[in-house]
């Protein structure tokens, strides 16, 4: 009961939060992911755009749960104007109606970006990918590939992977022997999926669970876990800024996009685009390689990236050589049941 | 009013009829003072207490996704005998109803509704619905036959007739770990989806070790804060309640710092050599435990105390004067008075632990998270309401009936709270 009343406490606050933001005129509500990537945007987006216009920029938090879009969207009251959300959400969002199609034409198009990242419901802003580090500084002779992830007699230690079946499932697969190529293909199957969960149940005792993208870097730097999953960014953002030693493992990364995406029922329209299309600018996007090592999604940004930065990117070649494309058309058809089959397997 | 209104009547007689009246006026008027005293209170509790519940135990039955969407098609279900795929007239309801469901983009939510119980019904529901935009018009029940020979089934199309019912049963047998085949018939449900059970008596077992703790641990504290002299009991005091002051988020995330494999206690075991190796002591029941008695531990000392305060010292005085051993004294003596406070802070503690959410989430592993993760997981990721929802009510449920159990055999008007 305390719990509760302190949640809805919390939530008051929030609601009375926003709802000053939105009546206050020329503002935004923008909601990401928070930690280094929300903290990227702010530098690279929120910042400028507010030097630029005088649209003051409101950020919110939140961890991808499509829920809360569309609980907004339902009640009628939307506060939120854009949200970055990830594909599989983009997907659904506009199969459920919660999300606004996108009129592309005032980005030049869908050729403007990076083949196969545009939906109809979002704006692809930048390619990231989900990968697993360890402290180098721990390990010393660290491993190379996917199965290392699995391997638990030649590194013993507890592991943190994402609370969702996305991505671990895939790297489930891989880490077992499935190309890259035929990951999709053997999920479609009820053997598959019972092969990756097999998979998992080697690690299961191991696993130490995230749910924030700023987990991963702080679990691996306390020493509580050996190795763990995580948004490539945030492994880079720990080396840059907190000065870890954290070695990516690029062998079968999961690749994915993250997008702009706007809620039904947003007051303003226009203003929300004209903030997505401040942020879809090449400048923009690679001003933000500057604060964390996530691709350019707009293909004009890629020419201004500077080199150095180039190498940590998901999508340099070295990188890349091995990598899993995600499949958003089978995480739309497929989320539901993989989801409820997780959430059970994990509370088992 | 009528006594008074009769013609030829005694004086007397009306008068005190008059008197009663006013009497009953004046009365009444009090009580709608002191009702309207109240009403700000009562008011709060309907509107932010009552019905909240109460919508959540309709939302645990409701069932309007396909009711409201697909009218007709449920309509001429209504006429299928349930042997045989059903006949174009049923198709072709379907096919025109998913064109207006493909402009509203409900369709998904038409399809995940039916998805609970036939699983890759969301997707099939978005490839017929794509199947309807491409247009070209009927035969419909060829043209579906042919893209997936799944819509012949007999078992999809009962659940579709039982879906479009008012209420459904669904959410709280899936609960109880129960589930309903096309027949009708309630067996259990999948070994990969039955979780519910466990994790209520998870949320249950997790409850009684909270509150054992607290009262093994809070009891000699309510007692030396009854005998102490005012003095040193009111520095003990505000020990007791310091952790009120203090947010349940900070005291849970501080224990992940005291119990972390590379955190403060267990350097303190390296150090003293009492392990060789760092213990787990978060991410697990044991964290999870600990951190919950802590945070409820007051709950359980204030009402052990405040009826600890109220028991004469005269009363264990006459004990040892007649004969009795301290022991013996503390045991049949002042013990026994404590049981209503004992009763009051163990109630509290229980029923306070059965809701938690914050603390298992933090410092749990998954197999220790309780039924309020499950409602918080149903409403924030899964966006299955009625799921949350059924949960809630089950738990509510438990609540009420563990409530009743407690009432019968130890009796609510013996609990004291001071």
């Amino acid at each position: 009961m305390q719990m509760k009343s302190l949640k809805m406490t919390l939530s008051a606050l929030a609601l009375s939060a926003t709802c000053g933001a939105a009546v206050a005129a020329d503002s935004l509500t923008i909601t990401s992911w928070g930690g280094a990537y929300q903290t990227s945007q702010d530098e690279a987006y929120y910042k400028p755009y507010t030097a630029k216009t005088g649209t003051k920029i409101v950020q919110e938090e939140y961890n991808g749960e499509a829920a809360r879009i569309r609980a907004m969207v339902e009640s009628g009251n939307t506060t939120w104007d854009a949200v970055d959300v990830d594909a599989a959400t983009a997907q659904q969002g506009c199969d459920e109606g919660f999300l606004t199609p996108i009129d592309y034409s005032k980005f030049g198009g869908e050729a403007a970006f990076v083949k196969g990242s545009t939906f109809e419901c979002g704006i692809p802003t930048i390619i990231y990918s989900t990968i697993y580090a360890y402290d180098a500084d721990k390990i010393k002779d660290g491993p190379t590939t996917i199965a290392g992830l699995f391997d638990t007699k030649k590194w013993p230690g507890k592991r943190s992977l994402q609370k969702t079946p996305f991505g671990n499932l895939e790297f489930a697969l891989m880490a077992d022997g499935v190309p890259a190529d035929k990951v999709y293909e053997t999920l479609k199957t009820k053997e598959g999926v019972d092969r990756a969960f097999k998979k998992l149940d080697t690690i299961k005792k191991d696993i130490v669970w995230w749910e924030a993208g700023a987990q991963p870097p702080q679990l691996l730097a306390s020493g509580e876990v050996v190795m763990a999953t995580a948004w490539n960014g945030r492994i880079f953002n720990a080396n840059k800024v907190d000065k870890k030693n954290f070695k990516i493992v690029w062998d079968g990364q999961l690749m994915d996009y993250d997008l702009w995406s706007i809620p039904k029922g947003v007051k303003d329209l226009d203003a929300v685009y004209k903030f997505i299309e401040f942020a879809s600018s090449p400048e923009a996007q690679a001003a933000q390689t500057k604060y964390i090592s996530y691709g350019p999604a707009l293909l004009a940004a890629t020419p201004l990236v500077s080199p150095d930065i180039l190498k940590d990117l998901p999508t340099a070649p070295a990188n890349a050589k091995t990598a899993l494309a995600n499949d958003p058309v089978f995480w739309g058809d497929n989320k539901e049941e993989l989801l409820k089959r997780f959430n059970t397997w994990i509370a088992q | 009013m009528a006594v008074a209104a009769l013609p030829g009547e005694a004086g007397p007689d009306v008068d005190r009829t008059s008197l009663k009246t006013k009497l009953r006026r004046a009365e009444r008027v009090n009580r709608a003072r002191s009702f309207s005293l109240v009403a700000p209170l009562l008011l709060f509790v309907l509107a932010v207490f009552a019905l909240p519940i109460g919508l959540m135990l309709v939302r645990a039955v409701e069932n309007t996704e396909v009711r409201e969407t697909m009218p007709r098609t449920i309509a001429a279900l209504d006429g299928w005998d349930g042997q045989a795929t059903p006949g174009e007239d049923v198709f072709a309801a379907f096919a025109d109803e998913l064109v207006q469901t493909q402009k509203d983009r409900t369709t998904a939510l038409v399809g995940k509704r039916i998805n609970y119980e036939v699983p890759g019904a969301r997707s099939r529901f978005l490839k017929a619905g794509r199947l309807v935009d491409a247009g070209g018009g009927g035969p419909w029940r060829e043209k579906f036959l042919a893209a997936d020979p799944e819509w012949g089934s007999v078992e999809f199309w009962a659940i579709m007739k039982r879906a479009g019912a008012t209420f459904t049963p669904y959410y709280l047998l899936t609960s109880l770990d129960l589930r309903q085949d096309a027949q009708g018939a309630v067996g259990r449900n999948f070994a990969d989806q039955s979780i519910f059970v466990d994790i209520f008596f998870r949320t249950i077992w997790i409850s009684l070790l909270v509150t054992l703790a607290t009262l093994v641990l809070g009891y000699p504290v309510a007692h030396l804060l009854a005998i102490l002299p005012p003095r040193h009991a009111n520095v003990l005091m505000i020990l007791v309640l310091l952790p009120f002051t203090t947010s349940i988020l900070v005291r849970t995330t501080a224990w992940i710092v005291l119990l972390q494999s590379n955190g403060v206690l267990n350097d303190i075991l390296l150090a003293l050599n009492l392990t060789t190796e760092r213990v787990q002591l978060i991410f697990n029941r044991f964290g999870t435990v600990l951190a919950m008695t802590h945070i409820q531990l007051p709950f359980t000392i204030l009402p052990i105390y405040s009826v600890m305060k109220s028991i004469p010292p005269s009363h264990l005085r006459a004990a040892r004067s007649l004969g009795a051993g301290p022991l013996t004294a503390f045991v049949s003596v002042y013990m026994p008075q404590t049981l209503p406070g004992v009763g009051a802070g163990c109630l509290l503690t229980f029923i306070l632990s059965l809701g938690y959410y914050i603390t298992p989430a933090l410092v749990g592993g998954p197999q220790d998270q309780m039924v309020s993760y499950f409602v918080a997981l149903y409403t924030n990721r899964e966006m299955n309401w009625g799921q949350a929802s059924a949960l809630g009510a089950i738990l509510l449920l438990i609540t009420l009936a563990l409530y009743a159990l407690f009432n019968r055999l130890v009796g609510i008007d013996k609990v004291k709270l001071g």
